[in-house]
């Protein structure tokens, strides 16, 4: 067994496709930090970043499942318009309780998602034409639940779900000791997974990233979760959609990364015939991605609206488009097999910074989507180039 | 007394970590054949590349030289223009044209944008005559065979004044008959005045048309030979490409056949979108424990379809017919449940079934057996890399790393890949559909010495190739199918090319 030692710039060259996404975000964030003087990094900013982007991002994980099967859904933005007229349905009008409304919510979710996916998987219709046929349906049941109103307030309890704080065990006092207690922890225990999986590599000989690259890739996450949990911790502290945010990210990397089921879903978008003559249940397969990313977008529905404090018609219109281009910019390929949950992640903070940078800025919502119809495209481009130039 | 039509002198080409071109030379003569020969790998395709444009001047060294001017490509339009057309492995035909549409398109007779399809019709007639293509220029290319395509593609390329025609493996998806008649079609041209450069690995081709032959194997000329000078024989040609002497080009083994593995029993297939057609009628076959049997037949004769059936009935449908393992009948209606009772099917078309071309050697490799590696559904890294690392020396995988994608490979290399995938399922039965289509002949032993390793283990090995000589030597039985019948059984020892044809003729 050969180790090939690879130098920084090679291995950083190889690599380009992983962090330029990354890089690029940072850069974004550097760029607005000195346009809004400083506006975006304040707590109170950073705090509200993670509140308007939670929900792009939790349908985002489940987007990037469904593309990297080969796939596409657009009726997302409508099934977060329809569990969220359910669920207030449900509470405001019927003054039924929350432990019962979201567990059967996140089901009808998953039955959505479920029902498209039958047609997808078992009668073979593209995924386009169905979740195009879901994304109308959903968005006229949305107004016929909703009577054409506006349905709310809802009830505090339900509220915390977007707004809510992790309580500080310390006391109410600034700073919030919980949050960077557990920035901290966090950091900790991603640094000990990394290093253990680096030793473990290292016995089997088989490591190739350089140690110093090692060394600043994990200094900088760590500098970065602790950096960000003690600005949270000197506003309102963890916010809990952002631990929802983190589970759930967690979750699915390592399923992606790790499973059986994961390394399925990657054969079955890099060529479904070979995968299906493996003796993977392609069918199966695609029909539990699509019930995954319609219970995922039943949380996001949920989230938004506890967000917003009401269940309105236009609820969710045009999500599926900021979803999707999150999972595009984050190195997803078209053609399915290639992506990951990081990369789409990462997509929609590059999203998500761009809209709050704009918008403390003040450019009208008419530049904002040219500019961020462009980042799309060239953030394609890029995976683009960087794929031919390897080849 | 002939002329230089094209020189390439020292042409180096480097891709990020490999030199797939090293100081090439290649001197082609005006109005001759010319026969390129090497191994998958070797550097033919990228050499052609570079001749026609595909890499433009600049992305390598060294100096092309076309009729003693020397050029600087930089397209394909840029080399057509030359008199330079490549007529590639995988036709660039669009199905859904006719001939005429097909010939001129993208160069069609237009004036103002405004096709004169009368003009275009007859000038197809008359190109059509020339390659012996007996079609109305209006039928559509996807109702002709592949050998006849062939033959379109070949009018399209003398349609635009071709001074220097490259065929890369025009031969390898056709019957023998339409071969040969390609080959007199090279030879008529050649009469004609048109200078061609043949890729190929049939040696049968070389010594019935070329006129000189250059070797390449790694990157780099070996030999070029002149067949009227030089004494050539098939041996000299096969030690040039692969490095060695090979006296045999099948591994001798000793078989040793124990009991029956698996028995089919009255196995029907009906085509999948056609009540009609029975595709596959009534077939009884077995194979036993350490045996090699092979299945003879034309393309379209339904072995694939008779194999891909059996396994997991993964063509067609109204499917009946009974398959023991062991005597013990099994269900194997699904692959999965195919893939448990120890079955494993090595498809002929590896690129489309056999592999996730954008996923590393290490992915494809685990993709049937990922429970091998994993505890509980989680995979487990390290067994897994140690697992294909394993692999990668037994079977002689040639790859930089693991990691590779397998799109990166060799042909040879990346059967390679397949076949340690489906050996990590540890079958019983393994059915190989045209196990060395499209290999190089080194890599072919290597392919063989593996077959034979595992009869050796015991395990029942049902080899289909359209390859005759291949499955004389290989196999320790033969079956011979037509038309979706099993028409004979021979015994390895009694099998002739002459005895199988005329099962498959007088059938």
């Amino acid at each position: 067994m050969e180790t090939t030692k690879q130098s920084i710039g090679e291995h950083l060259k190889s690599h380009i496709r992983d962090y330029g996404m990354l890089i690029a975000l940072v850069v974004i964030m550097v760029f607005f930090q000195i346009l809004t003087e400083g506006t975006l990094m304040r707590p109170v900013n950073l705090t509200n970043l993670f509140l308007q982007n939670s929900y792009i991002i939790i349908m985002a994980i489940g987007m990037l499942l469904v593309i990297v099967a080969g796939h596409i859904d657009l009726s997302v933005g409508s099934v977060v318009g329809f569990i969220g007229a359910l669920a207030a349905v449900m509470i405001v009008n019927w003054d039924l309780p929350m432990y019962l409304v979201v567990p059967f919510a996140l089901m009808v979710g998953f039955l959505i998602g479920a029902a498209q996916g039958y047609w997808i998987a078992y009668w073979h219709i593209p995924s386009f034409i169905v979740t195009l046929a879901g994304m109308l349906v959903f968005r006229g049941l949305t107004l016929a639940l909703l009577e054409g109103q506006s349905v709310g307030p809802f009830p505090k309890s339900f509220q915390l779900l977007s707004t809510g704080f992790v309580p500080d065990l310390f006391g109410p006092d600034k700073p919030n000791y919980t949050a960077a207690l557990l920035g901290l922890i966090v950091a900790a225990i991603i640094f000990v997974l990394a290093l253990r999986d680096r030793i473990r590599s290292l016995q089997h000989g088989i490591e190739n990233e350089p140690l110093v690259f090692f060394i600043i890739r994990n200094a900088l996450i760590s500098f970065v979760i602790i950096y960000i949990s003690y600005l949270l911790s000197t506003y309102r502290g963890l916010p809990n959609v952002l631990i929802t945010m983190a589970v759930l990210v967690s979750i699915y990397t390592f399923i992606t990364n790790r499973t059986i089921i994961g390394r399925r879903i990657y054969a079955l978008g890099g060529n479904a015939k070979a995968a299906k003559l493996s003796g993977i249940n392609t069918e199966r397969l695609t029909f539990l991605t699509f019930a995954n990313m319609g219970m995922l977008a039943a949380l996001a529905g949920l989230v938004f609206a506890a967000r917003l404090n009401t269940a309105t018609p236009k609820a969710g219109v045009a999500f599926e488009l900021d979803v999707i281009a999150a999972v595009f910019i984050g190195g997803a390929s078209m053609s399915g097999g290639v992506g990951k949950v990081i990369g789409a992640v990462v997509g929609a903070f590059i999203m998500g910074v761009m809209n709050n940078g704009m918008s403390i800025m003040g450019i009208g919502i008419d530049w904002q989507q040219v500019i961020k119809g462009l980042v799309l495209l060239a953030a394609v481009i890029f995976d683009v180039y960087n794929k031919n130039k390897s080849r | 007394m002939q002329d230089t039509i094209l020189e390439m002198r020292n042409i180096t080409k480097v891709f990020p970590g490999v030199k797939a071109l090293d100081e090439v030379k290649l001197n082609v003569q005006s109005g001759e054949i010319h026969c390129l020969v090497g191994e998958n790998g070797a550097g033919k395709s990228t050499l052609m590349k570079v001749l026609s444009g595909v890499y433009p001047h600049g992305s390598y060294q060294g100096d092309i030289l076309f009729e003693n001017e020397p050029i600087a490509l930089k397209s394909i339009a840029d080399s057509e223009r030359q008199g330079i057309i490549i007529i590639h492995q995988e036709l660039a035909l669009v199905p859904q044209l006719s001939i005429t549409e097909n010939i001129y398109l993208g160069n069609e007779v237009a004036k103002y944008g405004v096709v004169n399809w009368h003009l275009a019709h007859s000038m197809t007639e008359k190109l059509l005559k020339k390659v012996g293509l007996n079609e109305l220029p209006s039928t559509l290319v996807g109702n002709l065979g592949v050998g006849k395509q062939q033959l379109v593609e070949i009018a399209k390329a003398l349609s635009k004044e071709v001074k220097l025609l490259i065929l890369d493996e025009p031969t390898s998806a056709l019957q023998e008959n339409d071969s040969q008649k390609l080959l007199d079609l090279l030879l008529e041209l050649k009469n004609q005045g048109i200078t061609s450069i043949l890729i190929t690995h049939k040696l049968n081709e070389i010594s019935r048309v070329a006129d000189k032959i250059t070797v390449i194997r790694d990157g780099k000329t070996v030999s070029s030979l002149d067949c009227i000078t030089d004494d050539i024989t098939e041996e000299r040609i096969i030690c040039d490409m692969v490095g060695r002497d090979m006296t045999h080009r099948y591994p001798d083994r000793q078989p040793n056949i124990g009991e029956t593995l698996m028995d089919v029993v009255g196995w029907n297939v009906w085509h999948p979108e056609s009540n009609e057609r029975q595709v596959i009628k009534n077939v009884n076959l077995s194979v036993a424990k350490g045996e090699v049997v092979g299945i003879a037949g034309l393309m379209g004769s339904g072995r694939t379809e008779l194999a891909m059936s059996l396994f997991g009935k993964s063509y067609g449908k109204n499917i009946s017919g009974e398959i023991r393992l062991k005597g013990q009948s099994v269900d194997v209606s699904t692959v999965k449940k195919a893939v448990a009772n120890g079955l494993a099917y090595v498809t002929e078309d590896r690129k489309e079934l056999g592999l996730i071309l954008e996923e590393s050697v290490l992915r494809n490799t685990t993709l049937v057996n990922l429970e091998g590696v994993s505890h509980w559904g989680v995979i487990d890294d390290n067994k897994e890399r140690h697992v294909v690392e394993n692999y990668r020396q037994v079977l002689q995988l040639r790859t930089p790393s693991v990691f590779q994608d397998v799109m990166n490979l060799s042909g040879g290399n990346q059967q390679k890949v397949v076949l340690s995938k489906w050996l990590f399922s540890d079958p019983q039965v393994l059915i190989l559909d045209e196990p060395t289509r499209g290999i190089d002949v080194g890599a072919k032993f290597e392919i063989y010495n593996i077959i034979n390793k595992l009869a050796d283990e015991g395990r029942g090995v049902i080899m289909i190739s359209s390859e005759m000589p291949e499955l004389l030597g290989m196999c320790d039985r033969i079956y011979v199918m037509n038309e979706g019948v099993l028409v004979g059984e021979l015994t390895g020892s009694e099998a002739t090319q002459e005895k199988i044809m005329s099962m498959i003729v007088k059938a």
